[in-house]
């Protein structure tokens, strides 16, 4: 069906059991999860376990709440007037839904990269690796932040193109270089789950191999929750995929889970099978 | 034929283009006209009562010839820094409220008093300082001139950092909010900064338009034709010293009065000029 390749050939991770390594990244675990945006239910009871150390992908049709849903992991949806969410989200057994957390530590713990890239226009590339750091935690001296920055750009595999340009504004680099930009300025808070959410959707193919190449190489210490509404990076770039689609009234509900060659390969709903073969969405 | 037809519909669009076009050309140029007009002639009746003694002295007793406004240009100053002072914390607060912490009615209900505020005469903000300050409190002086010019900068603060507020996109703010960020420092350290030009262009606008104000002086800040720096007593201003100078019997004070307003068009074109310079170069310094 596929004109270019199948499934079968670009999934990357056969077994989920020999990339999982245990002490990397942290669990997410949501529990009966809903979310709303005033009296709009947006998601119905979610539960997800989201295994650490891999690479999670979160696909299904534009609407159906992939990501309010991601959204919900670091309590972002919450800053949308009208929005707010119920049920819980356990990071490592910790309910970040409880009464006493706060919001603002969870997201120091939970980084996130948007769908555009958006790097702080008035600061240069420097500025932004750290921004997290500078706005958020007790001054360091400037030789730590020095090592950040490159240890950080280095992840991101950005360094070699901007080593020389760190004190050139931020929305000077290319679309692509910018995203990248945006995951170091979030791994630079050292968090232990990075979200992303549809990272590559306003890259060309080079710029997105690129990225998807980079979370390969991060998921051996964070976990990685990627929505993507693109399913060869699901396939590509995931070890675990969550299939989502919306019902008649807008809600959104978690139709399958578990590993992305099952997924794509033997899918248990039909719904699954008509997304992923391009009958529905 | 239906040829005919087409081509007539077609030269009656151009001609009704043409017309439109012809009409808008002719409409701008008259305000600009307007414009010119109004500070030609300001300059040609006043430039040539401008000298050293202009700014340097205060005016002479009735009926002799020469002196100056420095008390009104030092006045107009002291009173809209001190304006300044008191009505950019309030109304960017004002704003910064509406845009990034309000949610639900009670931001409309301030949105809605701000812009009653703004279309206040400025005749009853006087009035309202009169009868709040000036009868109990400061009797005529520069403090309580100095509120009446607050009042009318408010909510014209307000109402554009609003407006520049609004330009700032929510990828901004939840750049900055994802990495862990309370809500004030995303508000102070990365939305404030962005929009900075704006923002001044806003204070601006709003010490341009104070700076002209004439009527809540009348009865708060009385005016003065000494020298006054002290905020306790009545302090001159130069709509003021327009105002009286202009009303007088005098030649030589209509001649001042051409040359005041000169002079007073002359510092807010200057402040405005020196922001649009400052804020370019510091735009281009972040790129």
């Amino acid at each position: 069906m596929n004109p270019i390749r199948t499934f079968a050939d670009i999934i990357r991770s056969p077994g989920v059991d020999e990339t999982a390594s245990s002490d990397a990244g942290m669990s997410v675990v949501i529990k009966s999860l809903s979310a709303y945006y005033g009296k709009h239910r947006a998601l119905e009871d979610i539960d997800l376990d989201v295994r650490p150390g891999l690479i999670t992908a979160i696909i299904g049709p534009s609407g159906c709440g992939k990501s309010t849903m991601i959204r919900c992991i670091n309590r972002m949806h919450e800053v949308i007037k009208g929005a707010y969410a119920t049920g819980s989200v356990l990071l490592d057994g910790e309910d970040i839904y409880a009464p006493d957390a706060s919001p603002v530590r969870i997201r120091r713990r939970i980084g996130m990269v948007f769908q555009k890239p958006n790097p702080f226009p008035t600061r240069t590339v420097y500025e932004n690796v750290i921004a997290g750091l500078r706005l958020n935690l007790p001054k360091m001296p400037k030789a730590e932040y020095d090592e950040t920055v490159e240890r950080s750009l280095r992840a991101a595999a950005l360094w070699d193109e901007v080593k020389d340009k760190l004190h050139s504004s931020g929305s000077a680099l290319s679309g692509g270089q910018q995203q990248r930009l945006c995951i170091a300025r979030a791994i630079a808070i050292e968090p232990e789950v990075l979200l992303l959410d549809e990272p590559c959707s306003a890259l060309d193919p080079t710029a997105t191999l690129k990225i998807e190449d980079l979370l390969f190489q991060l998921k051996a210490k964070y976990t990685i929750v990627l929505v993507t509404h693109n399913m060869q990076q699901a396939a590509r770039a995931s070890d675990m995929t969550a299939f989502m689609l919306a019902d008649e009234s807008h809600v959104g509900h978690l139709i399958e889970y578990g590993p992305t060659q099952r997924i794509f390969m033997e899918p248990r709903e039909k719904s699954t099978e008509d997304y992923i073969s391009g009958r529905l969405g | 034929m239906p040829k005919d037809g087409e081509e007539r519909r077609f030269l009656g669009r151009r001609v009704r283009g043409t017309v439109n076009a012809a009409l808008a050309v002719a409409l701008t140029a008259l305000s600009v006209a307007i414009l010119f007009a109004i500070v030609g002639h300001i300059f040609v009746n006043g430039v040539g009562s401008l000298n050293a003694d202009f700014f340097t002295k205060i005016p002479k007793p009735y009926g002799e010839v020469g002196g100056g406004i420095a008390q009104a240009i030092a006045g107009t100053i002291v009173m809209l820094l001190v304006a300044g002072l008191i009505a950019i914390p309030i109304g960017m607060g004002t704003a910064i409220y509406i845009i990034e912490f309000g949610r639900g009615r009670f931001a409309e209900v301030v949105r809605f008093a701000i812009e009653l505020l703004a279309e206040l005469p400025s005749i009853v903000v006087g009035v309202f300082i009169w009868a709040l300050l000036v009868r109990n409190l400061t009797g005529y002086s520069g403090i309580a001139g100095a509120c009446a010019l607050a009042v009318i900068m408010i909510p014209i603060i307000a109402r554009s950092v609003e407006e520049i507020l609004k330009l700032v996109p929510d990828s901004l703010r939840e750049a900055a909010l994802a990495l862990g960020t309370p809500r004030w420092k995303v508000v102070l350290y990365i939305v404030i900064p962005t929009v900075l030009p704006g923002i001044l262009t806003g204070v601006m606008l709003s010490l341009a338009r104070a700076a002209g104000e004439t009527a809540p002086l009348l009865l708060t800040a009385l005016g003065n034709t000494f020298f006054n720096l002290d905020l306790r007593r009545p302090m001159a201003a130069m709509p003021l010293q327009i105002f009286n100078y202009a009303v007088s019997p005098y030649d030589d004070w209509h001649r001042k009065a051409w040359a005041s307003t000169l002079v007073l068009i002359a510092i807010v074109a200057i402040l405005s000029g020196a922001v649009k310079f400052f804020t370019r170069r510091w735009k281009h310094e972040s790129h």
